[in-house]
């Protein structure tokens, strides 16, 4: 135990130091924007995590909150000129409090598993086609960020957004690691486990899941904010995507569910089997097929992720030692 | 302590129970045994907010607590255990008794000292750092006692504690429930282990078909003709009453 937390510390400090040093060693705009992308990927499957890893709530539409945050966003900054720090600050709070209404009505009616992951889906879907139909997100045209040159949160070089979306991965690791060691985490581990006895042991569970799945929404709308304000624009596919929601779940499940470092490993991997698969065909929908088969492969031989595996190969030169 | 009166829960056209009444204080251990499907579980479940009956009052320490969701019920102090052991699976020993040390505080190396201490008065204070999920039936049973004693209770529940287990597991958890009691924590249990009930119990109600049809000392409800015909059977009373005719 002792040797292993002695151990952690300099592959944590090895860690922090690549992804620092990346965009120094790897310059090119396309492959920091790679870096970016990946960082960018853990972070939303973190925020995925915090409620489908560790309380066991199985999200299928965390788009829902990553799109609110990222309307939030535009409407802010483009209609009523916010100062896009600020308006940032406030698409966290829009996901989060979309995090508290949907985990409200979905929870005060018991929807556990599958039939929660079906409610969650519905919603974002629902949401998209609000989104293309109501006047003030301008429906299927879109919100287009005026460029503006030094104008805050835009991004001139492609390091900038590198490094802010590497302090965010951090934030989220932190968030991570702190449901590891406080009460909080211990309950939703505890509710995803069993909730008949956390209940008996005097857990709320409706409050803590909801808690949980605010502050999930409010790590998702944070990324949709930030996601605007890299890509300037926001449509209600770009919002309300399938393909989003499954991505975040993805790369968690991929990782390791439920651990502080899973999707950062997970979305690593998948963004590297993207480069990959790319390079050997040119037919858009292979990665997607990749992606599918190692879901299915990940789901049957290993769980626990890729987390797990190092777990494993451990436990193993244990035993031939 | 705990006042039940007249609780009742149905589930379609059988009543679980019907119009049970138990009440109990805070230093004696009282057994609630009867035959299989006599209601015991369903009545623990009323008793502490799982299900929520259909009529009657549960009152603990002079508060109407029925109908209160579970957890709350909890957090005043009335705790119970599952019979089929619920250990949460993905948890360590340690982890899982701290979930229950955390009813009390939010403070994580305070319910981590709570929970070495609370693991130690059940004896397994040697299985901290296991996977709940390999723990043998008789350490799974201790872990359910551990996290409920962990939440500082006035009042345990104790749902089958000892059902399979061997003999001499029976009497080092027979202690253990005995040093708890002591400790100035009620305690209600429900049982199918005479040697457990016998060895712990002052009070016993008997519960058959969802009523209680006696109450008392132990070994004076052992030998009530309505519990020996509702444990044999009302077939072996009907062969007795052939017997007295030929």
């Amino acid at each position: 135990m002792a040797s292993a937390t002695r151990l952690k510390l300099p592959l944590l400090l090895a860690l922090l130091a690549a992804v620092l040093l990346y965009p120094w060693i790897f310059t090119s705009n396309y492959a920091v924007n790679w870096g970016m992308l990946v960082l960018f990927t853990a972070f939303l499957g973190q925020s995925w995590n915090v409620s489908g890893g560790f309380a066991g709530q199985m999200s299928f539409g965390h788009a829902a909150f990553f799109g609110t945050g990222a309307y939030a966003y535009s409407i802010l900054v483009v209609s009523y000129g916010i100062n896009p720090w600020l308006a940032w600050l406030l698409a966290m709070v829009a996901g989060g409090a979309m995090g508290a209404m949907i985990g409200f009505l979905s929870f005060r009616f018991g929807l556990k598993g599958s039939y929660f992951a079906l409610i969650t889906l519905a919603f974002a879907e629902f949401l998209r086609v609000m989104a293309d139909s109501v006047s003030f997100t301008q429906g299927g045209l879109g919100i287009l960020i005026p460029l503006q040159s030094g104008a805050p949160m835009q991004f001139e070089h492609a390091w900038e957004s590198y490094y802010l979306a590497a302090a965010m991965c951090l934030v989220a690791v932190l968030i991570a690691a702190g449901l590891k060691y406080t009460r909080f985490g211990a309950r939703l581990v505890a509710i995803r486990d069993n909730e008949s006895a956390a209940m008996a042991l005097g857990i709320d569970i409706f409050r803590q899941k909801v808690l949980c799945l605010t502050l999930s929404g409010a790590m998702a709308g944070a990324g949709g904010g930030f996601y605007v304000s890299k890509y300037l624009y926001v449509d209600p596919h770009i919002a309300y995507n399938l393909g989003r929601s499954v991505e975040m779940l993805l790369v968690t499940m991929v990782g390791g569910a439920g651990t502080v470092f899973g999707p950062l490993w997970g979305a690593a991997a998948i963004g590297a089997l993207g480069e990959l698969t790319r390079s050997l065909s040119q037919s858009p929908g292979l990665s997607l097929v990749v992606y599918g088969v190692i879901l299915i492969a990940i789901v049957a031989f290993l769980p626990g992720g890729l987390t797990s595996m190092l777990g494993l190969l451990r436990k193993r030169c244990r035993h031939h030692a | 302590m705990l006042e039940v009166t007249q609780l009742s829960k149905r589930y379609g056209g059988l009543r679980a129970i019907d119009g049970a009444s138990l009440s109990l204080s805070k230093d004696r251990i009282v057994a609630l045994i009867g035959p299989n499907g006599a209601g015991k579980t369903t009545l623990f479940a009323a008793i502490s907010g799982f299900v929520k009956p259909d009529s009657g009052t549960v009152v603990f320490n002079g508060e109407n607590i029925t109908a209160t969701p579970p957890h709350a019920i909890s957090r005043k102090g009335l705790v119970r255990t599952f019979q089929i052991t619920q250990p949460f699976m993905r948890l360590s020993v340690l982890e899982n008794i701290m979930v229950g040390a955390y009813a009390t505080t939010a403070n994580r190396r305070l319910a981590r000292d709570k929970a070495v201490e609370i693991a130690s008065r059940v004896g397994m204070e040697h299985l901290l750092d296991m996977d709940s999920s390999g723990l043998t039936v008789a350490a799974r049973k201790r872990l359910e006692l551990a996290r409920a004693l962990a939440t500082d209770p006035q009042l345990l529940l104790l749902d089958e504690v000892m059902a399979g287990l061997n003999p001499t597991e029976v009497a080092e958890i027979v202690e253990i429930v005995k040093k708890i009691q002591e400790s100035g924590i009620g305690i209600l249990l429900t049982e199918h282990v005479m040697q457990a009930v016998v060895a712990l119990a002052d009070d016993a109600y008997v519960l058959n078909n969802g009523r209680v049809i006696a109450h008392g000392a132990l070994s004076v409800v052992m030998r009530d003709p309505a519990v020996i015909e509702a444990y044999l059977g009302e077939d072996t009373a009907h062969l007795d009453a052939g017997d007295a005719h030929a």
